[in-house]
Parts: structure tokens; C-alpha cells; sequence
């Protein structure tokens, strides 16, 4: 069958194009129901973009959601014993930050789910830029490691509220908000020094080299470090030299760290506000679901891509 | 649109100070001193356009990528909670944001306070902390007004010289979080015109180590 482009509309012909990528990778697609029993969704309510879910009572007085996420659902529904690497392209319901009520949003995306080694990580970093790819070639993947982060953050024995301050200031690049937390902390100069740099390391893998080097304070941190400057020595073998530059070191990606842990990411297209793609390792959202396999994935937001005027308009 | 700078001033005497500051950093746009009605002035040399909106729109305007930069009280940042990168601060229209309530105000905790404020979750999250069960009147404009007409119990609101609160016989209950103006970025536009961001940056925060 030869499909004519022009029936499809721009948010199909994207999901159209990245499930055909991710078939490529061998990935199996998974397909779901509109709804999960919404006992799901309540025990892990922070996970939720939005905490809000559409419910209602089955026929049989079971309550039931319209499912806001297709992440949890994938992870309730496999087994540990077996491996999984799957992709999805559904629709979840969402509460609009603006409108403040209910929307339909097309998700596609990828879970990996087993052993996951750190080769596997530096691929999926791969298939996340080879996903922005698909929408434009303006596109930046900022990456982090959120365990350079939160080992940085106990190395200092900072207080637990005190560390969802700096996170929280750390996600919005806020170098002064960072270090006024650390002051009240009653840390030295040079230990305000070393945690307000994580606001200001920002660029390629190779212009960071010197400042993620002097993140090393610690046993735990420098492993951590090395770890991630592996995982981005994978991640070059894998692209072409021409696409180095749209890799962005950047610790303001801040995730849930009760969810995740180690790599996380969000990837930007030129002309789009707001991140079109974002992931990470979730370890600890398995730990969470009683899983003891490993998990990695992210979700191509396509209606953020939609958003994007065409060409012209500016 | 690629290569130019958008940024978004908030109307007003901040606004003015502030594009001193852009021009001193080397971002002039010489048409904005003409003092006409035009809301967009471009200067196509530094390729940057400046646009005047109300400043409590700032941040709406950068986090939805209209403006790639900006910059805003931190006032708007609390309450709005926009998902924007918080660059710098630029130490000036430097206030704090306080409780105001009637000279002769005493507080009984047996009843619910009533807060009238254009800051409806700064005043949420403030009374909260302390565990505090209040009602919120929620007003756009001549906040001192409540407590006098007793409509409300206390205001919560920006102070900076605390004149305005003197005249109509208010006074400070307390201040709390000390405001200033942002430096603020849409979280996108950052990675793609990091350079010139940072450059701006970077000579903004030289003008203002002198503060």
C-alpha cells in the first residue's frame, strides 16, 4: 500500500513516521485500553504530569480512569522474566495548564524495559535524537545525570527540604536562589561553589569536560561522573560527528528522584516553547511497582510539535 | 526569527531602568527613547527586538516562547509559577512582599482571616506555612482599600517605600519575601541562542555587582 502524505495530517504523519523508526529498532508495539482501574493512577499520583484523572464507575461499581499515562500501565502489565523493548502511540487525557480542563494528547514513545546496561542507555539517547530528527533538524537533546546530582547533593548531608530547594531553583537555572539555600545550610565557600556550578554547566559534552571534572568532590560522585562521561562516549560512536553539537550537558533537567534516577532528558525544536520530547531512566518508579528489572524510556509529545507554525509565519 | 533576540519589558518606570541597563550591556534600540505609541521597537543592526507588555505578562510571554527572554518581578514568578529559567537578578525595583492591616489591627486566631491581595497563591502558600485557615478576596487594583472598608482583615501586597500604606493609615504587619526584578528565559529559545543570552547575561551581571 502506498500511502499518500498529504491524507495525513501533520500530528499523523509524525506518529506515522516515528512508530515506522522504532519498528526499525525492534521495537514491538503496544497497544492498550482507554482505561485502567484507577487505583493505578492513586498510588502513584506524583508520577502524573498532571495529578488530575478523568474516572468513572464501571458497570460492575469498579472505578475505572481514562489513562492519563502509558508509562505505569506498561509497567504493571510486564514481567520481570522477560525483556521487553516497546513503543506506543496513544492518547492519554490531561488537564491543559492553560485551560485548566481535560484534553486529549496523542503520546508515542518507547519503554525499554530488563537489564539495562549503559550501552543501552547511549542508544536510547540516540533513538531520542533520531526521534527529534523526524519533526526538524533544529533540534538540542540536554541531557543530565540526575545520580551526579543527588550523590552531589548527600555528599553535603543537606537537609531533605533543603535539597527540593536547590532542585527546584536548579531547574530554572536560578544560581542565586541555589546558593542562598546553601548559605542558610551553613555550607563553606567552596562547597557553594561546587553545587552552584551545576547551574551554570551548560554546553556540549566537550566544552563541559573541565567543569563536570571538578564536580569529583567524592568517591560516589566521581563514579557517577564517569559513568555518564562513558555513556556519552557511546552515545558520539553512534551519530555523526555534524550532529555532536545538538548534545546539551544540563543539570536544570530535573526529574522526581523518588521516579527516577541516573540519565534524564528533554529534547527542544526550534521554534516550539516548550520541551517536544523527554525521558529518562526510571529505576526507582520499577523499585516503587515491586519490578526488579531496570527501565529506560521517554514520549514525543506531538501535539507540542503541532504547536509549530510553518515555515513563513515569522 | 532565528538569529533575533526577543525581549520582552514590562511597561512602566521598571521597565525603563531596566532597558538602561540593556542598552549599557550593548543591546541599544535608539527608536525606543522616541516616546511614541509603537509597542515593538527593533534594532535590525543587534538584531533585537524589544516589546513593552503589562508587566505581569512577562512571564507569559516568555514562557510561551513569544519573547525569548524577559524580565519580571519576582512577585509574578511566585504567583504564576511560570516553567521559565531564572537567569539573573537584577537587583533593582527592589520591594518586599508583606501583610498591611489597619493601624489599630489585632489579630485573633479564633477567627478566619480575611486576605484581600492581587497575590492570591503567594498569600495561600504564606498563611499555610504557618497553618493559618484564611479566606482570600481576590482584587486587581487599590488593594489598601479592603482593610479600610473592612472587607478584609489584612492585605497582602508588594511594599517598597511603605508611603502609600502610611497615607491611608495602614501599617506593615510583616514582611516576608524580599522582591526583586528577574532576568528571565524561555526554557527552548535558551538552548538555541544560549551564546547571545549568556553574553547579555554576563554584562548585565557586571551593572549590577556595582548595585
Amino acid at each position: 500500500m502506498i500511502i499518500n502524505e498529504n491524507v495525513l495530517s501533520k500530528e499523523e504523519y509524525l506518529s506515522y513516521n516515528l512508530r515506522e523508526l522504532y519498528l526499525g529498532f525492534g521495537f514491538k508495539q503496544y497497544k492498550m485500553s482507554k482505561f485502567e482501574e484507577y487505583d493505578l493512577y492513586a498510588k502513584n499520583k506524583d508520577f502524573l504530569v498532571s495529578n488530575e484523572v478523568i474516572t468513572f464507575t464501571d458497570t460492575d461499581g469498579r472505578l475505572l480512569a481514562l489513562k492519563p499515562d502509558v508509562t505505569l500501565s506498561i509497567i504493571k502489565n510486564g514481567k520481570d522474566e522477560t525483556a521487553e523493548k516497546l513503543f506506543y502511540d496513544e492518547k492519554v487525557y490531561r488537564v491543559d495548564k492553560g485551560t485548566k480542563s481535560f484534553k486529549e494528547i496523542t503520546q508515542v514513545g518507547i519503554e525499554n524495559i530488563g537489564n539495562i546496561s549503559d550501552e543501552e542507555v547511549s542508544k536510547t539517547l540516540y533513538l531520542a535524537m533520531k526521534s527529534l530528527e523526524k519533526a526538524s533538524s533544529d533540534y538540542i537533546l540536554e541531557i543530565t545525570d540526575l545520580d551526579i546530582v543527588s550523590e552531589l547533593l548527600s555528599c553535603y548531608n543537606l537537609s531533605k527540604p533543603a535539597q527540593k530547594e536547590i532542585l527546584k531553583n536548579l531547574s530554572s537555572k536560578n544560581a542565586f536562589g541555589v546558593k542562598s539555600v546553601c548559605e542558610s545550610e551553613g555550607l563553606n565557600e567552596e562547597e557553594i561553589a561546587v553545587i552552584t556550578s551545576l547551574t551554570k554547566i551548560f554546553g556540549s559534552p566537550k566544552s563541559v569536560k573541565n567543569s563536570l571534572n571538578s564536580l569529583k568532590v567524592g568517591k560516589s560522585v566521581k563514579s557517577a561522573v564517569e559513568r555518564f562521561e562513558k555513556i556519552i562516549e557511546n552515545l558520539y560512536k553512534l551519530i555523526p560527528e555534524s550532529d555532536f553539537e545538538k548534545i546539551r550537558i544540563d543539570f536544570s533537567v530535573v526529574e522526581d528522584l523518588r521516579y527516577y534516577n541516573g540519565i534524564a532528558f528533554k529534547g527542544f525544536i526550534l521554534g516550539a516553547p516548550n520541551r517536544v520530547l523527554s525521558g529518562g531512566q526510571y529505576d526507582n518508579l520499577m523499585k516503587k511497582m515491586n519490578r526488579t528489572s531496570k527501565a529506560i524510556g521517554f514520549a514525543v509529545y506531538i501535539d507540542e510539535l503541532a504547536k509549530i507554525r510553518s515555515k513563513g509565519d515569522k | 526569527m532565528k538569529n533575533w533576540l526577543n525581549v520582552a519589558l514590562p511597561k512602566g518606570r521598571l521597565g525603563e531602568k531596566v532597558y538602561q541597563m540593556f542598552e549599557k550591556a550593548g543591546f541599544p534600540c535608539p527608536e525606543i527613547k522616541e516616546g511614541n505609541r509603537k509597542l515593538i521597537f527593533e534594532n535590525a543592526e543587534k538584531k533585537v527586538r524589544y516589546f513593552w507588555v503589562k508587566p505581569s505578562d512577562v512571564a507569559i510571554y516568555v514562557e510561551r516562547g513569544a519573547a525569548d527572554i524577559g524580565v519580571a518581578g519576582k512577585d509574578i514568578l511566585l504567583e504564576y509559577k511560570p516553567d521559565v529559567y531564572e537567569l539573573l537578578d537584577l537587583k533593582t525595583g527592589k520591594c518586599h512582599m508583606a501583610v498591611a492591616a489597619k493601624n489599630d489591627f489585632v489579630d485573633d486566631r479564633n477567627r478566619t482571616l480575611t486576605v484581600a491581595t492581587k497575590f492570591t497563591n503567594i498569600a495561600k502558600d504564606y498563611f499555610a506555612k504557618q497553618g493559618r485557615v484564611i479566606d482570600v478576596i481576590s482584587l486587581n487594583g487599590s488593594i489598601e482599600l479592603a482593610p479600610i472598608l473592612n472587607l478584609s482583615d489584612v492585605i497582602v501586597d508588594i511594599v517598597e517605600t511603605g508611603a502609600t500604606l502610611k497615607a491611608n493609615n495602614l501599617v506593615v504587619v510583616e514582611k516576608f519575601t524580599p522582591i526583586s526584578a528577574r532576568l528571565i528565559a524561555n526554557k527552548s529559545s535558551y538552548n538555541f541562542k544560549a551564546q547571545v543570552i549568556e553574553e547579555l547575561k554576563s554584562k548585565l551581571e557586571e551593572q549590577t555587582e556595582n548595585i
